[in-house]
């Protein structure tokens, strides 16, 4: 740690700008996406062992099952939540530079946004095309 | 972004090789970070060989005995030579530790001694600890009470006293919030291991009754949850406290008063 000349005195500088009072909605977040990822992984290795030797239109036919369904839009909306602010735990600890410490917390934002957004299309296409049909 | 390198100014550079103590039957080989403000040179590893016949069996004695009889200069900090004061903590064999209570055949030869890791150095072995009180400051850590205070003095139980235990006997010596990488990256803002092991001392006092102003102050991503559970800390100290489950506990408090 370097410290800079300063005239601020040493307690000044470590109560900065006070405290955020936040950082525990964060941190139970985490805890519970983490069992969710458990949860839905169990029911994704499952899914995966069903569809072993399965040709292509056996296999949408399960996935587009509303349970199989069900649970993959689960997995992918608690790994992207739990992916999405485990990074930005990873950016404040090591981007200092505001700017660039900004827009990575940006761009994590959307990334996470956009995995979510294309798989759960990806997933309610084929469920709701089996519906209709 | 984080420095992970150390700055060219503070490349460690090959220092000098002081003689070998003459006639002694047993020499231990030290070698020690020195750096000096006053020259601008970089910092350098100078190799000494402590003369075992004439010396006490820690490494603080063999500092001691370098100063004494080879290099006056040497600088660090040291006084109760018994563990309690935390002042002569330094980064011994590659772990933060106490000089005086840790034996130089505990450790591999020859003995490499650096000043805590990633804090500004002093010089040689005396590291900048403001920023480390000032953040011991900031947790408040004295008895704060709102009712009138008892003629005689304020009454715990056994009980109550007893869960203190493991959380009061801290000296402050840094060897904790010094080990720590998240302390490393963000030293400023993040209260540290050392710090947040104190603030649970009083948050669990129960005499005490800010406990949720206590809360209040700590609740921040950094100042609290920058700790990951990395574990340096408890692995580290050389009292055997463990820091790591005193901030879990701050973190279960954090939760319990929400849900």
């Amino acid at each position: 740690m370097t410290t800079a000349p300063s005239m601020r005195t040493p307690l000044a500088r470590v109560r900065g700008l006070g405290t955020a009072r936040s950082g525990t909605g964060h941190f139970w977040l985490q805890r519970l996406t983490g069992i969710g990822n458990i949860v839905t992984a169990i029911g994704l290795i499952v899914i995966v062992l069903a569809l072993i030797g399965k040709p292509y239109a056996e296999a949408i036919t399960f996935l587009s099952h509303s349970l199989v369904s069900l649970v993959l839009l689960a997995g992918i909306t608690s790994a992207a939540v739990h992916m999405r602010i485990g990074m930005q735990v990873i950016i404040e600890d090591y981007v200092h530079s505001d700017g660039l410490k900004f827009l990575a917390l940006i761009a994590n934002t959307f990334f996470a946004f956009a995995i979510v957004l294309s798989a759960a299309f990806a997933i309610l296409k084929f469920g709701i095309a089996r519906l209709l049909t | 972004m984080a420095q992970f390198s150390l700055p060219k100014n503070s490349k460690i550079t090959a220092g000098k090789t002081w003689p070998r103590p003459q006639g002694a039957q047993s020499v231990t080989e030290f070698r020690i970070y020195r750096y000096d403000p006053d020259t601008g040179a970089n910092p350098r590893l100078d190799t000494y060989f402590v003369d075992r016949g004439d010396c006490g069996p820690m490494i603080l004695d063999g500092l001691i005995w370098i100063k004494s009889h080879i290099d006056p200069t040497l600088t660090f900090r040291r006084s109760c030579r018994e563990g309690i004061c935390g002042s002569c903590a330094m980064n011994i064999d590659g772990g933060n530790t106490l000089a005086c209570t840790r034996g130089m055949d505990e450790v591999k030869h020859p003995i490499t001694i650096y000043p805590l890791p990633h804090m500004a150095v002093v010089k040689d072995l005396v590291p900048d600890l403001t920023t480390f009180y000032a953040q011991h400051a900031l947790i408040e850590p004295w008895l704060q009470t709102q009712t009138r205070a008892p003629e005689k003095e304020w009454r715990q139980s056994e009980t109550d006293r007893a869960k203190l235990d493991g959380f009061y006997e801290c000296i402050l010596c840094a060897c904790c919030s010094t080990s720590c990488p998240s302390y490393w990256w963000n030293g400023e803002r993040y209260l540290g291991p050392a710090a947040l092991l104190q603030a649970y001392r009083w948050l669990i006092d129960s005499r005490d009754e800010a406990t949720g102003e206590r809360l209040d102050y700590l609740e921040d991503p950094f100042r609290l949850y920058r700790c990951h559970t990395i574990m340096n800390c408890a692995q580290t100290c050389p009292k055997g406290l463990n820091p790591a489950k005193a901030i879990a506990e701050i973190k279960k408090m954090m939760v319990e008063r929400r849900v």
